[in-house]
């Protein structure tokens, strides 16, 4: 990453001349029709998960969100789903999209096959609430028995402590986690043994081990190097595909397994 | 019906919230009610910076940085309060990087600083580097860090909890809050939380607009729910429309982009705010900027199908720069609207971001019963209050600035407010409305749906009351909430069930902001002068002479001003230090 405040960019042209595509007629919007099948749960009526069907037609750039508010809004008000920034910051609507965890509201219609029926369910390897939402309460708690916060001692200085553009980039990558769950709840191992720490949870341990003004990562690395810690990750890379914030997370999960090896306890 | 007691309770788990929650948390007995997972509040979207006059890269002082704030927001700033924001920045901005926060760094190693529109130099020279940042991810990392030391500190979070109702009780002829009434999502149940002292910090209300930059959960919850306790607002009628939302989609690009140095062009491929602001061009303040290329369209300049929007051209600017400057906003015009900005410009248009307007309190983030008493006990901070540092207009970056100085001294104040008071009594079935409410909603059966009627709400507020008012469209505006009120009465909901009810949880969210589209508009009547982020084209200019002063919106079901019934506005005096009003050029 450059910090380079020195370079000033040149003053732009006043005035130029603008293609006709950009400065005018760009066509009319397209519209389109798509089959959903959402997996619906009513915990107060339902044993398990059912598909339910539904048709909408949608326009040019909506997301796969704006189709569950369509259906939320116009048809069926029951149909749950959490969401609020609908775009892609929050971390509130990871879900399954036909059959890979994603953002709903990250994920345009025009990039799906709307010829085909859309499927949308929830996350797996948490406990399912209601339709499309899960109970988080599992993630979070692994979240936070890595110390996801800045561990350091002595006193404070007065002024910000100095780091450089090189070690405030070795853990730029890792900062960037909403807490979706979609990598956490991609992976096969979290499946199969929910006691498992999961990517997310690596991933913001990453962040404070590499972070140059830390002193928390000897705790952090004996933490993970429990036997629910990194050494269950296959690397199967499903997290890293999940990741809608472009997190490479199997890449910090070997830089963490790395560090446990080099720091052996 | 589960009953709760803490020292202190915050309402809100954003920055403001958990600002105030870190402080708290360590001096009383504190529980944080929000109806969000802390980290999917919206402060997380904030993008461009926070301001605090560093220094670090050149000369600047706090007293320039208050001196933009107030001439910024078109001089209805309280200067007090301004005052006390530029000087605690220094330290609000060091606290967060102690607290882990990863800034971007100058080659030295300490925070980089870049400019931000309206920040400048002694007094309007040139624009400064004031605003700290991380990348366009600011309120990402201050979300992010603020929470990870929640968790550090153990505070208590009820999460998913929706705060509907403030109990209030009088005591000794001084009314004060006793708790809060609030819904748990996961199980339909009630709760009552037994507090000395209540924090608001719920946020902002921008989805009474359809083109906003706001999530759909920032429906004025903390504001209709004091408003309708008989709390006043203030300054209601100020709202920011920010220049730079993705066309149509309202999707908010930062002031960080013309801060790096893009600029607008019309469908000329004109750099047209070399005309509306000659001296700092694109990096205007927002109002200024918005009302231009809102103007660019209307006579004819605009761009695309429908020339309805203009372009914001980062091409001359290098990919490289972009990509570790603005990462994020960059890939918003892929994703969403499918432009490469390092090649094409971007269309863009104003979107509904800031409410200036809020709940009323002093420096000390107490809430204001009336223009002098304060109520004992109860605080606000962050968007849903109004202090005012903002006036009539915010500047970019004073805003993640303001929930951190004054979440901070809400929690302070909080926490020490509640060593010396004792419990206020509960009112006798303080849960009472709140449960009637929502029994009616969820059984109501009318033929209204409120996904209809609150995209009604939208539009209409959209044409009526954006970026140009008139007292026609504002009048019309009025007519038409009331009738959609009146649908409101009619409205079914279709989820019957207790858990995750959402259904429900947006009927009531619906009728707050009818509540405060309402109130935005009724101050806007009566504000007949242009200032800031209100605009009237049939009183274009300011009128220091007659609207000098906050407007106090009070529910009052005896009064009628103007043939509007329920209402009572008053006025409150703008607190003036050092700086006498001046026009506003840039
Ligand atoms: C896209 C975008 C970019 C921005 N960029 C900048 C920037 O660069 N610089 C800057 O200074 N400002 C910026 N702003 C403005 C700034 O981010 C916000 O004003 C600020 O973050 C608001 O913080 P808050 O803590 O008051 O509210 P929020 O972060 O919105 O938090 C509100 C909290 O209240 C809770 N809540 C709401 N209602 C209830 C209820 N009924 N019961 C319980 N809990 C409730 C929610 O769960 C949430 O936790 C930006 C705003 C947007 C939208
Ligand atoms: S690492 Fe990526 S996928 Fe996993 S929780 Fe964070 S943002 Fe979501
Ligand atoms: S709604 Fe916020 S990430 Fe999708």
């Amino acid at each position: 990453m450059s910090t380079d405040t020195s370079t000033e960019t040149p003053e732009p042209a006043s005035k130029i001349d603008l293609p006709d595509h950009v400065a005018g007629d760009s066509g009319s919007i397209p519209s389109f029709d798509c089959t959903f099948q959402i997996a619906r749960f009513d915990p107060e009526q339902d044993e398990e998960a059912h598909w339910e069907e539904y048709k909408v037609t949608m326009y040019g750039t909506d997301r796969v969100l704006d189709a569950l508010h369509k259906i939320k809004w116009e048809e069926d008000g029951s149909l749950s789903f959490r969401r609020s920034c609908a775009h892609g910051v929050c971390g509130s609507d990871a879900m399954r999209i036909n059959g890979r965890n994603r953002l709903a509201c990250k994920t345009l219609l025009k990039d799906l096959d709307t010829s085909k029926t859309i499927t949308v369910e929830a996350i797996k390897g948490l406990p399912l609430e209601k339709d499309l939402i899960v109970d988080m309460e599992p993630f979070f708690q692994s979240y936070r028995e890595v110390m996801p916060f800045l561990i350091t001692s002595g006193h404070e200085p007065t002024r910000e402590r100095l780091q450089s553009a090189e070690q405030r980039e070795a853990f730029d990558d890792t900062t960037k986690c909403i807490l979706c769950a979609a990598c956490t709840s991609s992976c096969p191992v979290f499946w199969t043994d929910g006691q498992y720490f999961g990517p997310a949870a690596i991933v913001n341990a990453h962040r404070f081990i590499f972070d140059s003004r830390d002193e928390g990562g000897d705790m952090r690395l004996e933490i993970l190097n429990d036997k629910e810690g990194v050494w269950r990750c296959r690397t199967t890379f499903n997290c890293t595909e999940a990741c809608p914030r472009g997190i490479e997370i199997t890449k910090a999960i070997a830089e963490v397994k790395q560090a446990v090896l080099q720091r052996a306890f | 019906m589960q009953v709760h007691q803490y020292d202190v309770i915050i309402v809100g788990a954003g920055g403001a919230g958990m600002r105030a929650a870190i402080e708290s948390g360590q001096r009383a007995r504190t529980a944080v009610l929000t109806k969000l997972y802390p980290t999917r509040s919206h402060t997380g979207a904030a993008q461009g910076g926070m301001c605090a006059a560093l220094a670090n890269v050149e000369e600047d002082n706090w007293e320039w940085h208050t001196f933009d704030t107030v001439k910024g927001g078109d001089y209805l700033v309280d200067q007090d309060a301004a005052e006390v924001m530029a000087k605690e920045a220094i330290d609000a901005v060091l606290d967060l990087e102690k607290m882990g926060l990863p800034f971007n760094r100058t080659p030295e190693g300490k925070i980089d600083q870049r400019r931000f529109g309206g920040h400048t130099r002694d007094h309007g020279k040139s624009p400064v580097r004031r605003s700290c940042y991380a990348a366009d991810r600011t309120g990402h990392m201050i979300l992010q860090t603020l929470y990870q030391n929640c968790v550090k500190h153990g505070v208590e979070f009820y999460n998913e909890f929706y705060v509907l109702d403030l109990a209030m009780t009088e005591v000794d002829g001084v009314r004060r809050p006793a708790g809060v009434v609030a819904y748990e999502l996961a199980t339909g149940e009630v709760h009552l939380f037994q507090a000395k002292s209540v924090v608001f910090a719920t946020g902002g209300v921008g989805k009474v607009f359809k083109t906003t930059s706001n999530a759909h959960t920032l429906t004025g919850d903390g504001m209709a729910v004091a408003y309708n306790r008989g709390i006043p607002l203030e300054d209601m009628e100020f709202f920011q429309f920010h220049p730079t939302g993705l066309a149509g989609l309202g999707i908010l690009l930062s002031e960080a982009a013309r801060g790096e140095g893009a600029i607008l062009r019309n469908s000329d491929g004109e750099r047209f705010m070399e005309r509306y602001a000659p001296t700092i061009k694109d990096l205007a303040p927002r109002d200024i900027v918005a009302r231009s290329m809102a103007n660019e369209v209307r006579e004819g300049r605009g761009c695309g199908p429908n020339k309805d929007y203009v372009l914001l051209d980062l091409t001359h600017l290098e990919p490289a720069h972009i990509d570790a400057k603005l990462p994020d906003i960059t890939e918003f015009a892929r994703t969403y609207l499918g432009v490469e900005p390092y090649t094409e410009p971007v269309p863009v248009f104003p979107t509904a971001h800031y409410a200036m307007g809020g709940i009323p309190t002093n420096i000390g983030a107490e809430v204001l019963a009336d223009n002098d008493n304060v109520i004992p006990g109860l605080y606000a901070a962050g968007e849903v209050a109004c202090v005012s540092v903002h006036g009539s207009n915010r500047l970019g970056t004073n805003s993640l600035l303001d929930i951190n100085v004054f979440g901070k001294r809400a929690g302070i104040a909080a926490a020490e407010y509640s060593k010396t008071a004792d419990f206020v009594e509960l009112p006798e079935g303080a849960e009472g409305d709140t449960v009637a409410l929502l029994e009616k909603m969820r059984t109501s059966d009318g033929t209204e749906r409120i996904g209809a009627i609150r995209k009604d709400l939208q539009e209409l507020m959209d044409a009526n009351v954006q970026v140009f008012r008139t007292d026609e469209t504002l009048r019309e505006a009025l007519d038409e909430i009331a009738k959609l009120r009146e649908r409101y009465n009619n409205v079914g909901i279709q989820d019957r069930g207790k858990r995750f009810n959402l259904d429900l949880l947006e009927a009531v969210e619906l009728n707050f902001l009818l509540e405060l589209a309402e109130v935005i508009s009724v101050a806007a009547i009566h504000r007949k002068e242009s200032r800031g982020g209100h605009f009237r084209e049939d009183f274009p200019d300011r009128d220091d002479e007659g609207f000098m002063h906050h407007t106090m919106t009070y529910l009052d079901p005896d009064s009628e001003t103007d043939g509007i019934k329920g209402m009572r506005l008053e006025t409150k005096p703008v607190i003036v230090t050092r700086y006498q009003p001046m026009e506003r050029k840039y």
